[in-house]
């Protein structure tokens, strides 16, 4: 199966990321690149713009605007004519997806390919059916290598309102967490880096409200930000990034942004019980 | 058991809570036993046993049903799409007036939970048998400093402030210290909390 890695305004972090994939000899028996900005490639970038080469899944990486060219072509044609050539069309990325950090760039209207933020663009609107967004800063290597093979095998992906697939986005950064005894009982008293306390009270994780895998399907199979000790950022999110991320939003006492889906009064009422439980075990440290 | 019987031992259990709080509240906690409790409701003192198994269960229970009354009240307030300052009047006026009206909830609370906490001790850790009341008094701080209305800080030093001057203002009624009924402080009062508080 050929792919084309297109890289529009970005960092190049996730054409980095994808290389700490483990098992990269084999996916590369299995895909080919017709072009990638960092694995050598069937073609030049100069070859793949000028030309319509024959390829199955268009991966974009990084924000869109109409300003920004690539060789001196607009990336929306480029967008366009192989568009129509391949099966899927994925975005990799916060950026490319949501237009991420490159919004407060010097290009005009920056914006993901199907979303500013989290309002959905029609620009692109003709594409939505074949397009699927892993969102991330960066993308995961194993969720877009696993989405990657899902296409192949052209089984049925499920996704959510933001294009991404259900299967690794439907639940929240949370859902793995080896701090949740901590955050269970509200046990914040957290240094960074260390085991213990949740993040979530005074430290600005925002895992309970955040939809990734990153608990479960671990960062080069080994950790995660919270199991290392340092909040979540929300990168997954529409409006990643947020400011102040290693400190939690409060007003008197309670987070601005609550577990999703979790009712205030309800919220409130359970925290009020699980404190009194003071559990010594819980606030003292073990190494 | 159906729901009819079961309504019907609540509203019992209501009954005997209401009883047991005037009796506190005249006598005082420790001088009240379960038999006078009994005798007031003329109920056998057997039959007592069966809503409540200790004078310690039935002064949690009563503490509870105090702040679900008053949290009650609290959340009609809160719901209402009205400005911090309004809210905070209205908390007022309803505090007191619950005061007025059924003076042993607030006497029980101020002269029984909280200065008799080794009854509590056990049942009752932290604020877990005031929950109610005090979850609805967090949403009304969160919602005035979300509203820009009110300055964000510690939740406690708000909330000794407000329900304090509240509390401190009921207990010299019930001194017979203060001049006047409790309604006729409610515009100063609520003035001088949202003063205090707000941004």
């Amino acid at each position: 199966m050929k792919i084309l890695w297109l890289s529009a305004i970005t960092c190049n972090g996730n054409a980095h990321s994808f290389l700490n994939y483990p098992y990269l000899e084999r996916f590369l028996d299995d895909f080919e690149f017709i072009y990638h900005p960092i694995i050598d490639s069937l073609y030049t970038i100069e070859e793949v713009i000028s030309t319509n080469i024959e390829c199955d899944i268009l991966i974009l990486e990084g924000a869109i605007s109409f300003e920004f060219n690539k060789i001196d072509i607009p990336i929306f044609n480029i967008i366009e004519r192989y568009s129509k050539i391949v099966r899927k069309i994925v975005t990799v990325g916060s950026c490319a997806t949501f237009g991420g950090i490159f919004r407060d760039g010097e290009y005009k209207d920056t914006t993901g390919l199907h979303f500013n933020k989290d309002i959905k663009l029609t620009r692109f609107a003709n594409l939505y059916k074949n397009s699927i967004s892993i969102s991330g800063c960066p993308v995961h290597p194993e969720i877009l290598v696993n989405t990657l093979y899902a296409i192949k095998s052209t089984m049925n992906i499920e996704l959510d309102e933001f294009l991404r697939p259900k299967e690794f986005f439907a639940y929240t950064v949370h859902n793995g967490c080896t701090r949740n005894e901590y955050f269970e009982y509200k046990v914040d008293n957290h240094i960074f880096g260390k085991k213990e306390g949740c993040m979530f009270y005074e430290h600005g994780c925002q895992a309970p409200y955040t939809n990734g895998s990153c608990n479960k399907i671990l960062w080069n199979e080994v950790n995660s930000k919270t199991r290392a000790g340092v909040p979540c950022m929300g990168c997954t999110q529409p409006d990643f990034p947020k400011q102040n991320l290693f400190e939690t939003k409060k007003n008197m006492g309670i987070p601005q942004h609550l577990p999703l889906g979790v009712n205030k009064r309800t919220y409130l009422t359970l925290a009020g019980i699980t404190k009194a439980f003071n559990i010594k075990r819980l606030e003292e440290d073990i190494f | 058991m159906s729901t009819n019987r079961e309504d019907k031992k609540q509203k019992r259990k209501e009954q005997i809570m209401q009883g047991a709080l005037e009796l506190f509240a005249s006598k005082g906690f420790y001088s009240t036993t379960i038999p006078d409790i009994a005798i007031s409701l003329k109920m056998s003192v057997g039959n007592m046993y069966n809503y409540f198994k200790s004078k310690d269960i039935l002064a949690e229970e009563i503490i509870k049903f105090i702040s679900a009354y008053l949290g009650k009240e609290l959340q009609r307030i809160n719901e209402k799409d009205i400005s911090t300052k309004e809210k905070t009047r209205a908390i007022v006026a309803i505090y007191f007036e619950v005061a007025m009206t059924k003076p042993e909830m607030i006497d029980y609370f101020l002269r029984i939970y909280l200065s008799n906490r080794e009854i509590f001790r056990d049942n009752c850790a932290g604020m877990i048998c005031v929950n109610e009341f005090v979850t609805e008094v967090m949403i009304y701080f969160e919602e005035g400093v979300k509203s820009g209305e009110l300055r964000d800080q510690d939740f406690f030093s708000a909330f000794g402030l407000f329900m304090g001057y509240l509390g401190g203002m009921v207990f010299l009624k019930g001194e017979h210290i203060l001049p006047r009924e409790l309604d006729e402080y409610v515009d100063d009062i609520s003035f001088n909390i949202y003063k205090a508080l707000s941004v």
